[in-house]
């Protein structure tokens, strides 16, 4: 049975090594994935390359709160403030026009007299804060009606959810702490413009907390994030070649020849699984090596995987039996490749949608939580992040690996039973 | 004598189809023989071979071979039985010497004896010098060799073949047909089909001529000349009790 194996295993591996365009494809285009991947989502959070979002402020105020906007925007690392087009002042139409067309990403309208406007409205409430307290003008004066004023934000339509609540909520803060400034300004004045002793920094403030190896912090970053996420979407894609084997010997007569032998098909199965466990064990580390050796190269931070790696193995050993019980319940039934390959890329894409690889599982709507609980990719994910991110233990990512094998057993006991049924005696 | 294998009442319908692929058939193979399955196309012949190799179910009746139904020892049934199918059962990119390796294994041969049965049935078949040559390169003729071997290295009691000379040379024919005969010479059964009925008129010990999923004749390719009136050969016995009717199946 043993030396059945060994030839399965063996042959399997010629059939791979003979098409050599396949091999490039299973090894190299996760590395260029990865490195995209990661690569772009670096440069979401951190400009890699100096390289800043374009954005365009149209002025109608020209007082300080506009000028206080003007520089807390230019001098943030992630935009760079336009004006001005073609030497013109910019207006509201033209910024609506450009943002709307998608020449631009965002404007940002301040309106007229927001800064006058702003400090006459502090004043009068600090005035009669002020006269409540027998501190303010004795003279008693009808107060001018001023109305609320509108920053208004024009996104492109094409920007993404994220892009929009994390404007609008820079903004909201920004103004926030120019009003905030105001208020201690006028009560500053009203107190005769002396040493007050108001402390104008926050009170709270907040720190991130950090899980911590011994005395060191864990400090997570995209690519402690990316690497797992996109070596299991990697590892899944094994899906297509493996179940486009299992088709292609289908419809070969090689089919009829393992029907009719006496080799168990749990042997066939098994030599498949062994191959291809193989290659998800050579992909992950290729992916590893390359997150810790070439991403510093390229400006991005290296992946910490020091003491890990054997932890990191097991999970991605587990990803790998799930990946393979399902192409392998996938090559069984269908019966085409053009059946197959398409469904194994849609479904790994779906996996890994569902499983938190793009948006995060706590993210998504409960019904989706719930689904997301269900994907293999998220398991794989968690397990991962538990190990990467969590300081987790063998104990941690127990329950992950128990899930990924029984998700191969099933898959694999239901391509088994599928194909006996299929198979006549 | 105990036949070797013996069928009852085997029937066999498609889903969705309207008529019997095989009905009521019943026949019995005798140790020793060479069998040959002749009709016309969709007569019901892979049919039947490929319900005695066990790769489709029966309808209803049954079948043992060596005195045993799959239900009750298929591992025996399989380890004595060789198929070689009509397509080229072999992976295009591996050499010839690599694909009876991995078939002969999946018979359980292993190490020397094993290559020593890769050698030997490549050198009969005049192979030899493209051993190490992947099969997708071979002539069909070639193919059909290796084909061959992978059915019977394992030295098989019963060989099953379905139409194992077609589209081969003159030359490629003659090496398998003398191939075969030796082999039968040295005690395996073989049933097979074809479309050559000279080549079966010589080479079968035993015919069966079968039609529309029923055994119109079954007798020595002697006894099925003499019997039939005005027939020279097989092939007026063939055209006698099938018809000249055109078979086109989909």
């Amino acid at each position: 049975m043993f030396y059945k194996l060994l030839m399965s295993v063996n042959k399997e591996f010629l059939l791979l090594r003979r098409d050599l365009g396949g091999v490039i494809i299973l090894f190299i285009m996760p590395l260029i994935l990865i490195f995209v991947v990661t690569l772009i989502q670096d440069s979401t959070f951190k400009s890699v390359n100096n390289s800043k979002i374009p954005i365009l402020l149209v002025n109608k105020d020209n007082g300080t709160v506009s000028d206080e906007v003007y520089k807390n925007l230019d001098s943030s690392e992630v935009f760079t403030v336009i004006s001005k087009i073609d030497g013109q002042p910019l207006t509201e139409d033209v910024a609506r026009e450009a943002v709307f067309k998608g020449k631009y990403q965002l404007a940002i309208v301040i309106p007229e007299n927001l800064s006058s406007d702003l400090q006459a409205k502090i004043d009068q409430n600090v005035n009669k804060i002020m006269t409540s307290l027998g501190m303010g003008d004795s003279v008693v004066t009808t107060p001018k009606v001023i109305h609320q004023k509108e920053v208004r934000l024009y996104f492109d339509p094409a920007v993404q959810i994220s892009f929009k609540n994390a404007v609008t909520s820079s903004m909201d803060k920004m103004i926030s702490q120019i009003e905030t400034k105001s208020i201690y300004a006028a009560f500053k004045e009203q107190l005769g413009d002396t040493d007050t002793g108001f402390d104008q920094k926050s009170f709270l403030t907040f720190k991130e907390m950090m899980p911590k190896v011994g005395n060191r912090e864990i400090k997570p970053n995209s690519v402690q994030h990316n690497v797992p996420a996109w070596t299991l979407f990697a590892i899944f894609f094994i899906v297509i070649p493996l179940s486009i084997n299992i088709v292609k010997e289908k419809n070969q007569g090689t089919f009829i020849r393992l029907r009719t032998n006496p080799t168990s098909n749990v042997i066939l199965m098994a030599g498949k699984t062994i191959t291809y466990l193989i290659i998800c064990m050579i992909q992950f580390y290729m992916m590893v090596a390359s997150a810790v050796f070439l991403f510093p190269r390229l400006g991005l931070p290296a992946l910490n995987v020091e003491g890990n790696m054997i932890l990191m193995s097991t999970v991605a050993l587990f990803s790998g039996f799930a990946a393979i019980g399902f192409g392998i319940l996938l090559g069984t039934v269908a019966k085409t490749q053009e059946q197959s390959a398409p469904f194994g890329a849609t479904s790994a894409i779906i996996l890994a949608a569902i499983g938190g690889v793009w948006v995060p599982v706590f993210a998504m709507p409960e019904m989706m939580q719930a689904i997301a609980k269900s994907s293999p990719m998220n398991w794989g994910l968690n397990a991962f992040y538990d190990v990467l991110l969590r300081n987790g233990t063998i104990v941690s990512i127990l329950p992950e690996i128990c899930l990924l094998f029984l998700f191969f057993l099933i898959n694999i006991t239901s391509a088994l039973l599928y194909d006996k049924k299929k198979r006549s005696v | 004598m105990q036949p070797i294998i013996e069928i009852a009442k085997l029937s066999k319908i498609y889903k969705d189809a309207e008529t019997y692929a095989l009905n009521d058939f019943s026949l019995s193979i005798y140790e020793g023989q060479i069998f040959g399955l002749l009709g016309p196309n969709g007569a019901g012949k892979t049919t039947l071979i490929s319900m005695l190799c066990g790769l489709i179910k029966p309808t209803s009746g049954n079948f043992t071979i060596d005195g045993f139904t799959y239900a009750q020892n298929a591992t025996h049934i399989k380890e004595i039985i060789g198929v070689v199918p009509q397509e080229y059962a072999l992976y295009p990119t591996m050499t010839a010497r690599e694909n009876l390796m991995y078939f002969g294994s999946m018979y359980g041969l292993k190490g020397k004896d094993l290559k020593q049965k890769v050698i030997e049935n490549l050198e009969f078949l005049g192979l030899t010098k493209f051993a190490d040559k992947r099969t997708e390169t071979f002539s069909g003729g070639m193919k059909r060799r290796v084909n061959l071997i992978a059915g019977i290295m394992h030295k098989p009691k019963v060989l099953f073949l379905d139409e194992p000379t077609v589209g081969v040379d003159v030359h490629s024919r003659n090496v398998i047909i003398e191939y075969l005969k030796e082999l039968n010479t040295n005690g395996t059964t073989i049933i097979y089909t074809s479309h050559h009925l000279s080549e079966a008129q010589d080479f079968c010990t035993d015919i069966a001529i079968v039609d529309r999923g029923i055994l119109y004749a079954h007798a020595t390719p002697s006894e099925l000349i003499v019997n039939t009136k005005n027939a020279r050969n097989l092939e007026d016995v063939f055209i006698e009790l099938t018809g000249k009717e055109l078979r086109d199946v989909l």
